[in-house]
């Protein structure tokens, strides 16, 4: 499938985004200023853009607590997710949600979550939403191997089948759940598991973009039209710890090195786009410089940017109370 | 006007608010009367509680959905469709069942106004029916109201009786947070008065069944009724009673329970829920902080032991308050010498 020209420069661009997002704050989170906890998306990118390259704002996306690479795939603004992981009054959240927590419903992002496996009941029910308001819009889950096994996500497959829903599950499989391989956790198989619950399965490389994108946008099509969810299983490799701070000694000596070298998906994104003359080199440059500025002014800004005042403790726990 | 029981009341509280608001949506394990089935007959049952009989051949199949049996996935679509534009009334059938689903309450549709910035709205209704009296045992009979009056985000509404129930609905339906709605299920039957028209009862402000100068009774849900039976005997005994019924435990009047603490001097609170945190704890702590000064005698509670709901009649009788514990209890707090009632 041929990719506009415009949607292979926003997908660079968000995946670039991503990757920078992700790298500085590894770095500043070691610096102590950021609170909480903090969960990155390094080498995941092309998985959240290649699917979210074939949604609209008024599709519906449900997100994982490893959820600033969807964020930024689904277009919340960068400037506001900085200003909320650095806990400020001008972060999209105003400072009471954090990393875990980013949503922005006016892009049809229903939130990162803190709990493994809170996405996909909750996609069911966007994805109810767009059937019976009939507004042709589907709703995606992107969930984990870990939240593969909980009993909400393999409720929400059959729910999501039995209703025909327009979903779609996006089953980010980077081999940990935490610290435990997957190899370890996930009984039978991915694909037995869509099998079993009727819906088709799609499997591809999470660190080709356009191996992502061709799926992606099949199961949506899929969706979208009406015939009911589907399953799409994308495995990647995850770059940093489960949680920044997470010393890996779960992992072998090498594994990270080699995705790193040998599975960098933005490498390959540019070897491909300049070999088949898609894009130009000096093109990727230009986005390159532009987010390493619109990162540093992100930083910037979200330092300087006012904390919340103990007025904003009591609000907005209710609309009416 | 006419007499409708509170089964009645609340399938008219969805019928007006379905024809009303097309965004209102019904879901729930057998509302739409069991699909599937051999019999082939549509709309052969109104769900366990046969409250929403009728409403899947209004509405159809789009707005009355039958559900399998996974409250976890259920209710998290609920909570995700209120989230994204419709106004989803989710049955759970025994709120003893909110152990498959809580995380989709507690953690996801309560907190997201909160966490999200103040950006989301979640008018979501969960309605389920509690309580003891129908030796149903320790899985089916909680009264769980505390449970989620715990949890900021969510407002917990516990109807007394039909006319309430119908009021307490509706406004249920239209407001923007989310709502657990708890239905007595020894109260389906029980029959009152119920105008025929949609109307409302706000949240957060208690109704007085009746005035006394002697003695306050705060109670909830079913326990109203048994509170004002008490009173009648009370009155014959030259006792007058104040009763409050809440009506909702979040938002909680606080305001006309302090004042007719003030001017009562005493307090007995009757609570179905389990002893340890619950609501007479909580008013109980109200009371002593703010209302210490005008307290006559020390507070009573009427409230079950700390056990699980038990099945056979003689334990669960000895188990739920009754008219008869009441009476003792304000007849002690009156200064009365009383036998102790287990």
């Amino acid at each position: 499938m041929q990719i506009a020209r415009e949607t292979l420069l926003r997908s660079y661009r968000a995946m670039r985004t991503i990757r920078d997002f992700e790298e500085r704050l590894h770095v500043e989170f070691a610096t102590g200023e950021i609170p909480g906890f903090v969960h990155l998306y390094c080498g995941e990118e092309a998985s959240g853009v290649g699917v979210c390259a074939n949604l609209t704002d008024q599709d519906t996306i449900a997100s994982t607590h490893r959820g600033h690479g969807h964020c930024i795939a689904k277009g919340v603004e960068v400037a506001g997710m900085m200003a909320e992981i650095y806990g400020r009054r001008t972060g999209v959240c105003q400072g009471k949600g954090g990393s875990m927590h980013i949503a922005d419903l006016s892009r049809g992002m229903l939130g990162a979550n803190g709990i493994v496996g809170g996405g996909p009941p909750l996609i069911c029910g966007a994805a109810l939403s767009h059937k019976t308001l009939k507004n042709g819009a589907v709703a995606v889950a992107f969930y984990g191997d870990g939240a593969s096994n909980e009993g909400s996500t393999l409720e929400s497959l059959n729910l999501a089948t039995v209703w025909r829903l327009p979903a779609v599950f996006v089953l980010e499989d980077n081999g940990y759940g935490e610290a435990t391989g997957a190899s370890y956790a996930c009984a039978g198989s991915q694909k037995a598991r869509a099998e079993g619950f009727g819906m088709p399965y799609l499997e591809c490389d999470g660190t080709d973009f356009f191996a992502v994108h061709q799926a992606a946008g099949e199961a949506i099509a899929h969706a979208r039209a009406g015939n009911g969810p589907a399953m799409l299983h994308v495995r990647l490799a995850r770059w940093y710890g489960h949680f920044e701070g997470d010393a890996m000694t779960y992992r072998a000596s090498g594994e990270v090195a080699a995705a790193r070298a040998d599975h960098d998906c933005l490498t390959i994104f540019r070897t491909r786009v300049t070999q088949a003359g898609l894009l130009d080199g000096t093109e990727l440059d230009d986005i390159d410089s532009a987010v390493r500025d619109e990162i540093e002014s992100a930083v910037i800004a979200a330092k300087q940017a006012p904390l919340p005042e103990a007025a904003d403790l009591l609000a907005d726990v209710y609309v009416r109370y | 006007m006419s007499k409708k029981s509170f089964r009645q009341a609340i399938n008219e509280a969805l019928r007006q608010e379905m024809r009303r608001d097309p965004r209102v949506i019904v879901m729930g394990e057998d509302v739409a009367g069991g699909h599937g089935g051999t019999s082939g007959t549509v709309d052969a049952w109104g769900g366990v509680l046969g409250v929403t009989k009728g409403l899947l051949t209004e509405f159809g199949e789009d707005r009355v959905l039958d559900t399998p049996i996974t409250e976890a996935s259920y209710i998290g679509a609920a909570a995700g469709a209120a989230a994204t534009g419709l106004r989803p009334v989710a049955e759970l059938m025994f709120v003893d069942f909110v152990g498959c689903c809580l995380d989709q309450i507690m953690n996801q549709a309560a907190k997201f106004r909160y966490m999200f910035g103040g950006k989301a709205r979640t008018p979501l209704v969960i309605r389920a029916m509690f309580g003891a009296g129908f030796n149903a045992a320790a899985q089916h009979s909680q009264a769980l109201y505390p449970l989620f009056t715990h949890i900021p985000g969510l407002k917990v509404v516990v109807p007394s009786s039909p006319y309430e129930a119908k009021g307490l609905l509706i406004e249920a339906i239209r407001d923007d947070d989310p709502v657990i709605f708890l239905e007595h299920k020894v109260m389906y039957d029980d029959e009152e008065e119920v105008p025929d028209e949609a109307y409302t009862i706000p949240f957060g402000e208690a109704n007085l069944t009746r005035e006394g100068d002697d003695l306050t009774i705060v109670a909830f849900g079913r326990m109203v009724k048994l509170a004002n039976e008490a009173a009648d005997r009370l009155e014959r005994q030259g006792i007058s009673c104040t009763v409050i019924d809440p009506r909702t435990t979040s938002p909680l009047d606080t305001d006309t329970i302090l004042d007719c603490v003030a001017d009562t001097g005493r307090l007995v609170i009757v609570d179905e829920s389990s002893p340890r945190c619950n609501m007479a704890a909580d008013v109980s702590a109200l009371v002593a902080e703010y209302a210490f000064d005008a307290l006559k005698a020390p507070i009573r509670r009427v409230m079950p032991p700390h056990t699980p709901v038990p099945f056979a009649s003689v334990l669960e009788n000895l188990y739920l308050p009754s008219v008869e514990k009441i009476e003792a209890a304000v007849k002690a707090a009156m200064g009365h010498r009383v036998p102790e009632i287990a």
